[in-house]
């Protein structure tokens, strides 16, 4: 064993016990955890389950007919219009990460859209379901496709209860250099990794919604202002029957 | 098959490696930009035969534990070993004469990342890090004439 990986190891130790010593006891049941673990992570440094990345979206805020959220997508992860890619490609076969959708109200025949992606489920049947093991969760909560392993069956797509991810039917030229994406594999919205990794602190549609209808944060941190937000409103996952325990919550629908 | 893929791969880079003796004489001409530096993260005959260890293993690290160290990421060799035209504009690696295709070309082993991967850094990659406005300060203010990364994206007009 290298002096490296020693190192390594020394450093997880540490980390797991200094954690543990930072976590008092106040009262049984009540703990006093020390925050401010969500801000930069060190570039070498693995992604840990003490994150869990997240979005509240509030579909009151969200404008009819605005669709600030998927351009700003389009072009931070060169897809759509984001790129000069998947031209033979048909409306139906074509890359979606995000996209409006409206909501009727058959009673009152009031209209709102809201965005929808994937929804970083806690328990995610797309990871479920996939026979190769390239759809998996990553630590910190995020739903990705491993495209190295992903051998293009779709059978996550028929998996997924939101129609989050699509499929590449052709070849691409026009990648963005953060965002590997290529034929012949499915993909989805990645909650902006690249970006969460750099220590942005934001994906691109929280970033570009001017109405503030998304929040994007820590759901692990009580401090956090998703979290903060959550503990104010009410909220709803979408299909909560389903059990998912979505990293994506909505306020308004 | 993939035994004998991987004896004809270390075969042709043994090939290459022993040409290095015998006066370069072996092996395609490599166009390397030296305007980024004359030294790769490791010495050039380690990386010619492991350069793939590095990346698989690096790869791993990124796309799972959202590792994102710049030693090993095809990224960074993507923003160095890419060439540029005479309208400055990018070459993909890939094609024809460059970097990586130059060597893959005259090994016969087929280059499977960039089905997925940019082949050159984005245009618009540099350009929030030295604006116009920061170029005429250190003009205004005489600022030192180091080699830093600032000051080549600076000469080379990256910034928009």
């Amino acid at each position: 064993m290298s002096d490296q990986k020693i190192d390594q190891y020394r450093r997880e130790f540490l980390g797991k016990t200094s954690a543990a010593a930072a976590t008092g006891a106040i009262a049984p049941g009540v703990m006093l955890m020390s925050v401010g673990q969500a801000q930069a992570r060190p570039l070498d440094e693995a992604v840990s389950s003490a994150n869990r990345w997240g979005l509240l979206i509030d579909s009151n805020k969200c404008a009819d007919g605005c669709s600030d959220c998927v351009k700003a997508c389009e072009s931070e992860n060169a897809w759509g219009s984001g790129s000069s890619d998947e031209q033979k490609s048909d409306a139906a076969q074509k890359a979606q990460w995000i996209r409006t959708v409206t909501l009727k109200n058959k009673l009152t025949e009031k209209e709102h859209q809201l965005p929808m992606m994937c929804q970083h489920c806690e328990h995610p049947p797309c990871v479920d379901v996939c026979p190769t093991g390239a759809s998996f969760k990553r630590a910190d909560g995020i739903v990705l496709v491993d495209k190295h392993i992903c051998i293009g069956c779709r059978y996550c797509m028929m998996a997924c209860p939101y129609k989050a991810r699509s499929f590449i039917h052709e070849e691409l030229n026009d990648q963005a250099p953060d965002v590997p994406r290529g034929k012949g594999t499915v993909e989805s919205c990645t909650l902006c990794v690249h970006k969460i990794d750099r220590g942005d602190g934001s994906t691109a549609c929280a970033d570009a919604c001017q109405h503030k209808a998304i929040i994007f944060g820590d759901l692990n941190d009580p401090n956090s202002e998703i979290a903060q937000e959550m503990k104010k409103h009410a909220t709803t996952q979408i299909r909560a029957d389903l059990n998912l325990n979505t990293g994506v919550r909505y306020r308004g629908i | 098959m993939k035994q004998l893929r991987n004896l004809f791969i270390s075969l042709a880079m043994s090939l290459i490696l022993s040409g290095t003796a015998f006066a370069e004489s072996v092996g395609p001409e490599l166009k390397i930009n030296r305007a980024n530096g004359d030294e790769c993260v490791l010495p050039a005959d380690e990386m010619r035969k492991d350069h793939m260890k590095h990346l698989d293993h690096q790869r791993d690290e990124t796309m799972h534990n959202g590792v994102r160290t710049k030693k090993f990421s095809l990224k960074e060799c993507i923003n160095c070993h890419a060439n540029k035209d005479e309208k400055g504009k990018y070459i993909p690696v890939n094609a024809p004469g460059e970097f990586c295709q130059s060597c893959h070309t005259y090994t016969s082993v087929k280059l499977d990342c960039f089905e997925c991967h940019a082949t050159k850094p984005r245009d618009t990659a540099f350009h929030p890090i030295v604006t116009d406005r920061m170029k005429a300060f250190a003009e205004q203010h005489d600022a030192p004439k180091t080699k830093t990364m600032l000051g080549d994206i600076a000469a080379k007009g990256g910034a928009k």
